[in-house]
């Protein structure tokens, strides 16, 4: 089969497609060919295919009906399997070879779609009618919601990872041109050749914008022309940036915009090679928005029918694809650009049936060149109703009043195959909008323009208003001068001459039109094609006082489908007005939000997911533990070994050994995690009094503290132990999770309140690995590899620390416990970790040195009673409530942070939650972390809650399980027994007890 | 007031939905009345309705700057649930979701009231304990609550990456099956539409400038319709609360920050349920109409300006193409922001104030959506009998001073 016969509206001649490059595509199974530089919709149309969808509501057949972002029909799914994208609108997608797409709606298929049935139904279904209806039986509403679910939606999401990676890049520039037809070329042209740093972007395939299928001549030659030297003499630029296919989606605060460039969509829809998509997230000293404008349609029963076009879409379909989409054109308008959407039909040889003008009297030279080729022109008449079902049949026109009001004589049918519709231009205010500023409804150009720039901005062209190529020249000529004159550049005005332009003539601001019948029961005129709303639904909002836009919106769903209202929604606003007797200026426009066109989540995520989606931190010893088989845990972004299984072991195995040994002999933990801060300058100790409860002015270099920190309302934030490493200079550690938050909190009282102390932060976290020697046989561990520190007992006291050499290794070695037993905590620079790591276990052999993980460190400080932060308290607990008076200095001269919330009356009073220890009544039950505390074993509900099991583990040394608590009042209740009630129906008795379960005295740790 | 029904609808198409009655009328502010409610959100629409239906006080106007239900109530992800942590918070959204199940019915306006599940993700050992001590304490509260593990959640969400190998692996989740979604702004007009019904005045485009007050006590307010008299004046205007009070010379523990939130576009049915993650940080559910709601975390700095910036968008945007990696290739249609008002312990403020007859219902942060109906019922108590409600009792104002918090941030959701 050649390519003529299946592309039977394709033209012999012109366009800007490569007819040496053919291309294979299917659409819902059947394949058609094109060629490259189609997009799938003017292949779609060079094929004849005329039903592409089906809509939301009433699954009317619908086709292309524009030729860029604003289509609400042609939405399609392209591809299978992971690699399919859902939604893709077939105005935007680039044809390339094999490409497989298929309709979203319409079953079992858009031609022939038994949901159609449904519509029977549709005056059953006016806006809102969900809210009046499906309300009994009250159980009810999941059952219909079900059904209403599966009517609803597009395309399908892929069901499996995507393939695909993607990218983000930051950029800097002087102008951010965005837009790259006339007015931005122009712009981008005149910022460039000041030397200034200009990004331009523009979301079509190629650059062009209207250039693309004008008429005009620039600096006399074709606008194509100048458009081919204009690219090449930017692309020369080295200061220049140049992004096709690359759609600026938002504008945020300090000239912040992001661009989503498609790398490859126009290839093929996965990229084995590189990234699909990238961001540009860039900050733009100036931004000149060149976005152009988006024809209106205008609004008439059954508009909707395959064959109905936006007129400027129709131009483009036949100049810049060479394809003309119909037979028979009937071009309705209300204005006189539009006419070139006759000639072009005309002169690509097909038959224009005629020009239906709702103006009684128009006069411009487009409308005079349309007559003098033959054209067949009724003013004063209006297009009321479109005939035919899947493809247009024909028109009944009428005439008009001359303010469009209303109809003044009978309605005949004229046969068409095609109707060219043009309601007049809005510009794209959308990114303006984005910034805050409000678009100003202009009766000049029957639209909206873009409200006062909140920011270094300016728009120009078509997106602000202005239509014809010579002023869109100048108009970009000048923005571009005025930002790089902004940037401190500076430039040269240029001027063009641009010829063969025709003026055009005064438009009728006229939106929606009469029918013969009023319009809550002429057939649906629509509004917003995707979602079916019609100007009936849009008078039923107003009708039940529905009269702001936004509610307006919501309720008749109004611009939420995929298009955002481009189409439809000046016209939904311009039919409410009328409908309340009020201006468009008064009724306003729904608030525009990013993204300009939808973006892809991953393209947004970028490559921060999977593995990189937040950084693992490793110790210097994680290789060892990964050698020793250890199960790790994910503590804050560290992955900790959680405990090193032997052949055989569960957990439970594992940890019992692991705890016996430290008990027993001698255990090593990398405890290198811990956050660490240096802390240097004169009044360092003078801050700490004030962050810490206890007092630090006195802390002796070659001492360590154990201090607790609270928040400003008095509740526990961080704990751990601070050394004074020498004069000014100390070394705090944090817990494992609060490193960052600790750091972030000294700082902000050091930079927001008292900055006139002298005091400095370093996180010296990843500096250090610090491995942990725990257990009776620690000394003799040490003593095997380090000699130059006196270990004696009384020479190098618990909480003392010392500089030394460990096999080899200048380190510091802290003689603090966090397991009750003797414990020598050695710290090394992170890089000698490892040797250090591997010279204490071979030093330890012979003692039985066993490494243990996390689940082990729990397990042994809550014999202890040592609390953990965060998993012991919660924010709600004050040092009082964990029994930690001791930690609390009430004798500083400076108050420290929390303390004044100490004293109120919540924290002072009685039955507060405290720290206990519960043993069960039967050793061996486990009670599980998270249980609820109550004081009766059949406590009703609901039930008063006395407290919960914070940690609980089986010990392994006691024999039994030991859990700590906080219990209401707790410490005046030991001996008492509680009860908790599980999930499973089960209840654990327990006492309550000390939360000291090992070695009450101390002495252990003290030797 | 006409009923909604089916029959209604059936009758209506007859005449062509041509007399359909208006759901509220927009009149003139009266010089006077009983109670006037600032914000014509979800909050102080239910308020009005309550005090309307519960106390017989129907001389009432809800005066709104914007237009009804155009703030939070407009901006939400919709989720409902009342799974809280502390008996006094879990107890006030479960008044909330109690109401939220005949809420439809009562109102006579479909609120589309989704009780699909709420599923809330633990990626830590830590959060597995948080969890199980959240659900403990609400089976106990007689609040629904399940803890899941791995199997169970894969297969209520296929889709969810549950891959042991993940970053933060999904290590179990509490579900509590009678959570869901509604239809947000039809509960601002559902509600509004019923207060109307029994009196209520809604004043919308009618922005307040001033708090009148006399020897301690309100007096009225003044707004951009002239002066407004009223013993009794109640404030719900999330974001703006601290701008209010500051028109009466107080000043709350509130910050106002930038919530974003987003939706895909339109998908046929994949995600049947609320999935919510706070340490990896994003939530999602899909819309009846197949969007898919994702909600992100707050923005760091306080204001009023209802958009955001754009790092919190690709932080919420990697959280879900981590949790759904099916999703990636799914495109994001519309994102926006509205301005929540955040206490320091994650719960509201429903309470008297120093001045006489002036209230305030704030505070309620990220997770206001769902208190909605509850928050409307205490707050009508409260401002009807001059005392807080028993439920509203723990979140005066006081306990700012007294230091009795309420601290629900593991509960509420977002990273504050």
């Amino acid at each position: 089969m050649s390519l003529e016969n299946t592309q039977k509206n394709r033209l012999a001649i012109g366009g800007r497609i490569d007819r040496s490059r053919a291309l294979s595509f299917t659409f819902n199974g059947k394949r058609y060919s094109g060629f490259l530089g189609d997009t799938l919709a003017s292949a779609l149309l060079a094929n004849g295919v005329d039903v592409v969808g089906r809509s939301f509501k009433y699954s009317r057949p619908r086709g292309i009906m524009t030729a860029g972002a604003e289509e609400p029909n042609a939405i399609v799914q392209l591809g299978h399997g992971a690699a399919t994208i859902p939604n893709l609108r077939a105005t935007q997608v680039a044809l390339y070879d094999g490409l497989e797409a298929r309709s979203v709606n319409g079953w079992p298929n858009v031609n022939f779609d038994l949901t159609r049935i449904f519509s029977l139904f549709g005056r059953l279904m006016p806006p809102g009618f969900y809210y009046k209806t499906f309300m009994g039986p009250k159980k009810l509403w999941m059952f219909y919601e079900h059904f209403i679910r599966k009517g609803a939606g597009l395309g399908r999401a892929p069901t499996v990872r995507d393939p695909d990676i993607y990218d983000r890049i930051n950029q800097h520039c002087d102008v951010l041109v965005v837009g790259a037809g006339p007015a931005g070329l122009a712009a981008a042209l005149a910022a460039a050749r000041t030397g200034a740093r200009v990004i331009i972007a523009d979301e079509q395939e190629e650059f062009g914008g209207s250039l693309l299928a004008s008429d005009v001549n620039i600096d006399g030659k074709a606008a194509a022309h100048w458009l081919a030297v204009t690219l090449a003499e930017l692309a020369k630029f080295e200061t220049v940036t140049m992004l096709p296919r690359s759609t600026v989606f938002g504008y945020y605060d300090h000239n912040f915009l992001t661009i989503a460039e498609r790398c490859s969509d126009h290839i093929a829809l996965t990229n084995d090679k590189a990234a699909r998509q990238r961001i540009h997230r860039v900050r733009a000293r100036e931004v000149v928005l060149a976005c152009g404008a988006i024809e209106r349609p205008l609004v008439f029963a059954a508009c909707d029918v395959p064959g109905v076009m936006l007129a400027g879409a129709v131009s483009t379909y036949i100049n810049r694809y060479a394809v003309t989409p119909g037979k028979g054109l009937i071009l309705f308008t209300n204005n006189d650009r539009a006419y070139e959407t006759a000639l072009h039909w005309h002169a690509s040889g097909r038959q224009v049936v005629a020009v239906v003008d709702s103006r009684h009297n128009p006069q411009g030279d487009l409308v005079q060149k349309a007559a003098a080729k033959g054209v067949k022109v009724l003013t004063g008449h209006a297009v009321i109703e479109v005939l035919g079902g899947k493809r247009v049949k024909g028109a009944m026109v009428a005439p008009l009043s001359a303010d469009g009001s209303k109809l003044t004589g009978q309605a005949k049918a004229l046969q068409c195959d095609t109707i060219a519709s043009s309601g007049g231009w809005n510009p794209v205010v959308h990114l303006s909008s984005h910034t805050g500023a409000k678009p100003i409804w202009d009766e000049e150009i029957i639209g909206f323009r873009p409200g006062k720039s909140t920011q270094a901005e300016r728009s120009v062209g078509a997106a602000a208003g202005t239509y014809d190529t010579a002023s869109c020249l100048a108009e970009g000529d000048a923005s571009g001068v005025q930002a790089a004159i902004n940037c401190g550049h500076s430039a040269v005005a240029t001027s063009y001459n641009v010829t063969g332009e025709t003026a055009a003539g005064p438009a009728q601001a006229l939106f929606l039109l009469p029918h013969g019948k009023p319009t809550s029961r002429a057939p649906y005129q629509f509004v917003d094609y995707q979602l079916d709303v019609t100007a009936a639904g849009i008078e039923l909002a107003a009708r039940e006082g529905y009269t702001s836009v936004e509610h307006v919106k919501r309720y008749t769903a109004m611009g939420f489908g995929t298009d955002q209202g481009k189409l439809g929604n000046i016209n939904g606003m311009a039919i409410l007005a009328r409908k309340l007797n009020q201006t468009i200026a008064e009724t306003g426009t729904t608030i525009f939000r990013p993204s300009y066109t939808p973006t892809t989540f991953g393209t947004i995520a970028g490559r921060d997911v999977g593995e990189l989606f937040d950084s693992a931190r490793f110790t210097a010893v994680q290789h060892w533990h990964e050698q020793a088989g250890a199960k790790f845990e994910d503590v804050g972004q560290w992955k900790r070994p959680w405990y090193f299984p032997k052949t055989g072991e569960d957990m439970d195995d594992a940890v019992g050994r692991e705890c016996l040994a430290v008990r027993n002999h001698v255990g090593i933990l990398d405890a290198s995690t811990l956050g660490k801060i240096d802390i240097q300058g004169p009044d360092a100790a003078e801050f700490l009094n004030r962050v810490y409860t206890n007092a630090y002015l006195k802390l002796a270099p070659g001492k360590c503290r154990y201090g607790v920190m609270l928040g400003e309302d008095g509740m526990i934030f961080d704990d751990g132990v601070t050394a004074c490493l020498g004069e000014n200079h100390y070394l705090m550690f944090t817990t494992t999770g609060g490193a960052a938050g600790v750091l972030n909190w000294l700082e902000i009282w050091h930079q927001t309140e008292w900055p006139e102390l002298k005091v400095y932060f370093t996180s010296v976290t990843d500096h250090w690995t610090t491995a942990t020697v725990t257990g009776p046989n620690a000394r003799k561990v040490i003593a095997k590899v380090c000699s130059d520190i006196d270990l004696d007992g009384d020479a190098f006291k618990f909480m003392d620390w010392r500089d030394g050499t460990v096999s080899g290794v200048k380190a510091r070695v802290f003689r603090i416990s966090f397991t009750g037993e003797l414990s020598y905590e050695v710290n090394v620079p992170a890089h000698y970790g490892r040797h250090v790591w591997e010279k204490l276990i071979e030093a330890g052999a012979e003692f039985g040195i066993t490494p243990y993980g996390t689940e082990t460190m729990h397990v042994l400080r809550a014999e202890k009673g040592f609390i953990i932060v965060g998993q012991d308290t919660d924010g709600s607990v004050t040092p009082y409530d964990m029994n930690m008076a001791w930690v609390v200095s009430s004798k500083k001269s400076f108050s420290f942070l929390g303390k004044r919330s100490l004293d109120r009356s919540d924290c002072t009073r009685t039955m507060r939650k405290q720290l206990v220890g519960l043993k069960t009544m039967d050793p061996l039950d486990v009670l599980p972390e998270g249980a609820q505390i109550v004081n009766e074993r059949n406590a009703p509900i609901p039930a008063a809650m006395q407290g919960h099991v914070t940690s609980s583990y089986y010990s392994a040394c006691l024999e039994r399980s030991i859990a700590l608590a906080v219990v209401k009042g707790g410490l005046d209740r030991l001996g008492e027994q509680v009860f908790c009630p599980l999930a499973d129906g089960r209840v654990i008795a327990a006492e309550i007890v000390s939360s000291v379960f090992y070695d009450p005295s101390g002495a252990r740790q003290n030797v | 007031m006409g009923r909604y029904s089916v029959f209604s609808l059936m009758k209506n198409a007859l005449s062509y939905h041509e007399n359909w009655q208006a759901a509220w009328h927009s009149p003139k502010p009266k010089k006077h009345y009983d109670v006037i409610i600032i914000g014509g959100g979800g909050h102080g629409l239910a308020t009005a309705y309550y005090l309307a239906k519960e106390h017989g006080i129907t001389n009432v106007a809800v005066v709104e700057k914007g237009y009804l239900g155009g703030g939070n109530t407009a901006r939400n992800t919709t989720i409902i649930r009342s799974n809280y942590l502390w008996d006094e918070a879990s107890q006030l959204y479960e008044l909330s979701m109690k109401l939220w199940e005949g809420l439809s019915q009562e109102l006579n306006f479909n609120v589309m009231f989704s009780q699909r599940g709420v599923l809330n993700l633990g990626h830590s050992l830590q959060d597995m304990r948080d969890i199980a001590r959240r659900v403990n304490a609400n089976r106990l509260n007689g609040i629904d609550g399940e803890v899941l593990g791995v199997a169970e959640i894969q297969k209520i969400v296929p889709l969810l990456n549950c891959s042991p190998t993940s970053r933060y692996p999904v290590l179990g989740a509490s579900w509590q099956p009678r959570g869901g979604t509604a239809r947000h702004d039809a509960v601002a007009w559902g509600y509004a539409r019923a207060a109307a019904a029994m009196g209520v005045d809604l004043i919308q485009q009618c922005e307040v400038s001033g708090i009148r007050t006399s020897a301690g006590k309100v007096v009225g307010v003044e707004t951009s319709q002239g002066f407004i008299g009223a013993p009794k004046v109640g404030c719900v205007v999330a974001g703006n609360s601290g701008v209010v009070a500051a028109m009466a010379g107080m000043r709350l523990p509130i910050e106002s920050r930038p919530l974003q939130a987003m939706v895909s576009e339109p998908l046929k049915p994949c995600l049947d349920t609320v999935v919510m993650s706070n340490a990896v940080h994003g939530y999602i559910s899909q819309s009846d109409k197949g969007d898919l709601v994702i909600g992100a975390g707050v923005d760091q700095y306080n204001g009023y300006g209802q958009r955001g910036s754009f790092h919190v968008i690709e932080h919420t945007m990697q959280a879900i193409c981590e949790l759904f990696p099916a999703f990636s290739r799914v495109r994001m249609n519309r994102q926006w922001g509205g301005i929540v008002d955040t206490c320091p312990d994650a719960c509201p403020i429903v309470s008297k104030t120093s001045v006489q007859g002036l209230f305030f219902n704030c505070g309620w942060g990220t997770g206001g959506f769902k208190a909605t109906p509850g928050s409307g019922y205490v707050f009508a108590d409260t401002v009807a009998h001059d005392r807080p409600h028993p439920l509203a009792e723990a979140f005066t104002i006081d306990r700012f001073t007294s230091g009795a918090l309420i601290d629900e941030h593991g509960a509420a959701g977002v990273a504050h």
